[in-house]
Parts: structure tokens; C-alpha cells; sequence
């Protein structure tokens, strides 16, 4: 693994009785791609803005190259933002907004305008120079403050929801795009979004936070798969949330019927929360199934359907490619893989309490 | 549908006839006529004679001056009144415009006696024996009218237009290496442009037709042109020298107004 570039130590950010950030601790390494993911007000916009310089925390660190930074200025610090709804210089031609940081770095013309060819043809915008912000689409506004940040070459890119006031199609292409310009730049992104699936498909490292508190890091591949806790289970893709009791190790009773699980060393009849993606449940015949239900409801998504099965007072929700008619009886068979356990938080507070790594 | 609308606005249509476009032809017929009723240019060329030419130029001269002042004062006020949160900018913009609820004239006639050589001023100052001021009469005390009366309309429309300038435009900024005074310069300052040539018109159109502020401040001795109109009109009861140059004022206004207009322009418009 690369190494650490940006170290966030114990920070506590309070807007007047909000406390916003409590104790956060987080570090970036170096051409990461990481993801600030939670919902509106969980602290990761603030988060994204203390590292950019334009908040200041009221206590703790932020460590930048093994330098504090903490007090550091904005225009000091060797990172560039591409903010929400782009906040382009819009008495500016485009050039000139490309430009703007090079010139204040008194920079050479020859060097800036090879540059601004550069960073144009980076975000396929070539031969848009003379153009006003004004008069280009949303995308291509997004992609020129793209440019304007990465013309100062910094070594760690700041994106504050760049893609949210895009139109779906858009945004998924601009995702591809980010993704090809990381590797192209070979440079540090931070990105913030409250979408969890651009969260799932651009970042290598997903932080995921609430309230003020991460929740848990990892990989997209770990956080879709082993959540820690209710909450991320929630809020990355459907699941079905369970009460249960951990029988033994690999052994789980799920609404009075056992089911085997991979998990260990979760104690001995200990209550617990049991995971299950919609997409993991397998519905067999009745006699073959661990659990038997009926289809309660079912709607037609796409890709898959998406149906609801009441079994043992609970309704399942089941995502299959094979279509179960409402009111068919059917079995409910998940391997063991499939189900993750998870502690029972033992209060709210607790839900929201920071997960150290 | 449309004819109902167009009916609506006949009232309106009546309003701008009675009270604009008729007494503006009125002032065209006197300016451009003699005594005797026939076409004369002799209204428009007395702002030639001596006595009204240095009135215009004196007037220009203070306008001016007055005008730069009220920017100078408003901007810094505008800009700290934009960084603070909106209650307490919404209290602070009261204060500044709560003397407007007063009237013009009340307000100018208090600075007299404020200013007076005997007044509330110099008493304190004769008091604290400190040497007194001698400004009444002088087109010092009128600047300081016009700046006092005219400074709300600065502040305003700088306001407007900096309140209105995204948090993030100026953070970008700073983000791209500028510092605060480079973020000034390039970025506030340019966005604010059409709040400030707003604010010189608004400040200075009127600086310069005034006479309540320089026949209360400025004593008898000093003619503004406005005083030389009102002059024409109500002592000399010559409609015809007033209206002449009221038109004359009226091309250096429309003048003014076509340079900060192209000003305007040209800073909006990317080089």
C-alpha cells in the first residue's frame, strides 16, 4: 500500500450547538480514490472543506505530507476543489477561468496556454477557449472546473458532489470519466456524495459516515458485502435487516428457523442482527427451502423483480431474475456466505459511534 | 386575452402621460422657445455665460467628488455587511437606512445647525479645546450633505450584488492560490461591477441636480446649477432660462449615464 498523505487527527467541528464532527480520525493515502459517502448533514461536506482549508476545525489536526496544515490558508495548500455547482468565474472566458490559477502563480503565457490545450483536451472540451461558462451545458461547465483544478497539478483533488446537479445519463458518463482521469493523473481524489452507487463505482476506499461519525472504511467490495452495522447496511443498497439469536459459531436462528452463517465468535445464544441482500435470497420449491412464505407483492424492475415474501411474520424482500406470481408458496433458501451478522447496537449512541479500523 | 392585458395598463398609460411625457415636452417647449413664443437657442447657449458655466462645473466637481466618497465609504460597509450572518446584517442595513425615513430636508437643516460656527460641533470642540471647524458655507459642508444624504444608495445596490455573489466563486479562488486581496481584485470586484455603476448613478444624478443640500449648507454664496434652475424658476420667473438648462443638465446626466453604461460593458465583457 502507498502511503499515508493526508492524516485527519481527532477532529471536532461544532457549528453553534450542531456538533457536526465529533473526534473524526481518517487517513488518505496517496492516488486514492476515497469516497466521503452518508447522507445530508452527516459531516462529510465539513469534513472535505477543513481539508480544503475553508473551514477551520475547533480541535484536532490536519496532517498533509507530514506538515500540519491545520491554520494553513486555502490558497497555501497544495490540494484544488471542484465545488458543487462548479462555481465558475463567470465574467471570465473559459481560458481565463482555466488560466486563473497559473497566472496567480505568474506562471509563463506559453506554459499557461500549452496548458489550458492540455487540460481541454483532458476533458474533451477542445477549441471551447473563448466560450463563457454562461454558455455551456452543465456537463461541460462541470468538466471546465474539472480543468481549472487540475492545471496546478495538486497533489490531492477535492470533489464536493461534482455530479448531483447532472441528469442520470450524464453523470454516468462523467463517472467513467473521473475514473479515466484519476488514472490518467495518477493523483489523490477525495470525493464527496451522498449517491451510493457513484460512491460503489468509482472509489477504492468508501468511508461511509453518520452524524458526524464514520461508520465504516473499506473497500466497495467489503462495505456492500460486510457491513458493520444497521446503518451502512441501510444505506448502501436494500437489505433485510433482521433481529436474530447467534446460536453458536456458523450457526444462526433467523424468526425461529436456523440457518448456517460463516461468522464466528459472536458468543453463545447472543442476540444479533442478520443481514441478508434481497438479491442473496433463493426461492426454491417449499419443501426444499429453509423458510416457507408466500409472494405478497411483486413489481417488475428491469433487470429483475422485485418481490416481497411474508415468512414466519416478516416480509423478505427478494430481488430474481424468475418471476413468482403474487400468492405462490415458496421456499426461502440463503447460503451461508450470504448472511452477515452484525452486533446488536446496545443504544442509539452506540449506533453512532465511530468504528476505528 | 392580450387586448384584456393591454386594457390593464391603461392607467398606467395615463400616469406616464400626465406626469412624464407631458411636463418632459413642456420643459423641451420652454427650453427651446423665447419669451415671444418663437424658436430660440438663446436658453441653451446661457450656459455659456460665466456665472452658469462655473455653476455647472462646480457642480460636476462636487458631484464627483461626493460620488467617489459614498463608494469609498459603502463598499468596506457592503462587504462586511455580506460576511455577516443575515439577521444581523438585515439589523444593520436598517440602521443605515432609518435615516431615510426622515425627511431630506429635516435631516439637511439638522447639519447646518450641527455645523453652524456656534453649533452643537464646534461648541464640543471649543469645549475640549480643540481648534473649531469653519465649514459652513464652503463646498466642504455640501459634500458632506450630499454624501450623508446619498450614501444609503451606494450601500444598497452593493449589497444587493455582493450578497448575491456565490460563497463557493469566492472560495474557488482562494482554492486556485489567490490570496484575499488578488481574490478582491479579480474576483468580488468584477462580479460587483453592475452594483457599483448602479450605485454611482443612483448617488450621483441626483448630487448633481440638488439645491435643498448646497442653499441650506452652502449659504447663499456658493451656486450650484441646480440653484441657478430653481433660481430661473421661482425668483426670476423665467421658464424659459430654466427649462434651457435643465436640458443642458439633462445631456450631462444622459452623458454620465452612457459612460458608466459602457464601463459596465467593457468590464463584463471577457478580453
Amino acid at each position: 500500500m502507498s502511503r499515508k498523505l493526508i492524516e485527519l487527527q481527532n477532529i471536532t467541528k461544532s457549528f453553534g450547538r450542531d456538533v457536526v464532527l465529533d473526534d473524526l480520525n481518517l487517513y488518505i493515502r496517496e492516488n486514492e480514490f476515497i469516497t466521503l459517502l452518508g447522507p445530508s448533514g452527516c459531516g462529510k461536506t465539513t469534513t472535505l472543506r477543513i481539508i480544503g482549508g475553508f473551514e477551520s476545525p475547533d480541535s484536532g489536526s490536519v496532517i498533509f505530507d507530514g506538515i500540519n496544515i491545520t491554520e494553513l490558508a486555502p490558497n497555501k495548500r497544495q490540494l484544488n476543489t471542484v465545488f458543487q455547482k462548479y462555481a465558475l468565474f463567470s465574467h471570465m472566458s473559459v481560458a481565463d477561468n482555466i488560466a486563473f490559477g497559473l497566472k496567480i502563480k505568474n506562471k509563463s503565457n506559453d506554459y499557461i496556454q500549452d496548458k489550458i490545450k492540455y487540460a481541454l483536451k483532458l476533458v474533451n472540451l477542445d477549441g471551447y477557449e473563448n466560450r463563457t461558462p454562461d454558455s455551456l451545458s452543465g456537463g461541460q461547465q462541470q468538466r471546465i472546473a474539472i480543468a481549472r483544478a487540475i492545471v496546478n497539478e495538486p497533489k490531492v483533488l477535492l470533489l464536493d458532489e461534482p455530479l448531483g446537479a447532472l441528469d442520470l445519463k450524464l453523470r454516468q458518463d462523467m463517472q467513467y470519466e473521473l475514473i479515466r482521469l484519476k488514472n490518467e493523473l495518477g493523483i489523490t481524489f477525495i470525493y464527496v456524495t451522498h449517491d451510493q452507487e457513484e460512491a460503489l463505482t468509482m472509489s477504492d476506499t468508501i468511508v461511509v459516515m453518520n452524524q458526524g461519525y464514520i461508520q465504516q472504511i473499506g473497500t466497495p467490495e467489503d462495505i456492500y458485502n460486510e457491513p458493520e452495522n444497521a446503518f451502512v447496511a441501510d444505506f448502501i443498497g436494500d437489505s433485510n435487516i433482521i433481529a436474530s439469536t447467534m446460536i453458536e459459531d456458523r450457526l444462526v436462528e433467523i424468526l425461529g428457523a436456523r440457518f448456517e452463517c460463516v461468522d464466528t465468535g459472536f458468543g453463545i445464544n447472543k442476540p444479533v442482527d442478520a443481514v441478508i441482500r434481497p438479491e442473496d435470497i433463493d426461492l426454491v420449491k417449499p419443501s426444499e427451502g429453509t423458510i416457507q412464505g408466500v409472494v405478497s407483492h411483486i413489481i417488475f424492475k428491469g433487470v429483475h423483480y422485485e418481490m416481497e415474501v411474508m415468512a414466519n411474520g416478516h416480509e423478505w424482500l427478494v430481488h430474481s431474475t424468475d418471476m413468482f406470481p403474487v400468492g405462490t408458496k415458496v421456499g426461502i433458501h440463503v447460503d451461508p456466505f450470504d448472511i452477515q451478522i452484525m452486533h446488536k447496537p446496545e443504544s442509539e449512541d452506540e449506533e453512532a459511534v465511530g468504528v476505528e479500523e | 386575452m392580450k387586448n384584456n392585458r393591454r386594457l390593464l395598463a391603461t392607467p398606467y398609460f395615463f400616469w406616464a402621460a400626465a406626469f412624464i411625457i407631458i411636463p418632459l415636452g413642456m420643459v423641451f417647449y420652454y427650453g427651446l422657445t423665447d419669451k415671444s413664443g418663437a424658436l430660440s437657442f438663446s436658453n441653451i447657449s446661457a450656459i455659456a455665460s460665466p456665472e452658469n458655466w462655473k455653476a455647472l462645473m462646480l457642480s460636476l466637481l462636487l458631484s464627483l467628488i461626493s460620488t467617489l466618497i459614498c463608494l469609498l465609504l459603502a463598499y468596506p460597509l457592503a462587504l462586511i455587511l455580506c460576511n455577516l450572518h443575515v439577521n444581523q446584517s438585515s439589523f444593520i442595513v436598517l440602521i443605515f437606512i432609518l435615516p431615510m425615513w426622515m425627511n431630506f430636508l429635516l435631516r439637511t437643516l439638522a447639519w447646518q445647525t450641527l455645523l453652524e460656527k456656534t453649533g452643537v460641533i464646534n461648541s464640543i470642540l471649543k469645549f475640549l479645546h480643540l481648534p473649531v471647524m469653519d465649514i459652513i458655507n464652503t463646498p466642504y459642508a455640501i459634500i458632506l450633505g450630499m454624501v450623508y444624504n446619498f450614501l444609503p444608495f451606494m450601500v444598497l445596490p452593493l449589497f444587493n450584488v455582493l450578497s448575491k455573489i456565490d460563497r463557493n466563486v469566492v472560495n474557488a479562488a482562494r482554492d486556485l492560490g489567490a490570496n484575499s486581496f488578488q481574490t478582491f481584485v479579480k474576483i468580488i470586484f468584477p462580479l460587483s461591477l453592475p452594483g457599483v455603476i448602479s450605485g454611482i448613478t443612483m448617488v450621483f444624478v441626483p448630487a448633481l441636480t440638488t439645491f435643498v443640500i448646497s442653499d441650506l449648507l452652502g449659504g447663499s454664496k456658493i451656486l450650484l446649477i441646480g440653484n441657478v434652475i430653481e433660481q430661473e424658476f421661482k425668483q426670476a420667473s423665467n421658464w424659459h432660462a430654466g427649462s434651457g438648462l435643465s436640458l443642458v443638465l439633462m445631456i450631462f446626466i444622459i452623458i454620465s449615464m452612457i459612460i458608466t453604461e459602457k464601463y459596465d460593458k467593457d468590464g463584463g465583457v471577457i478580453s
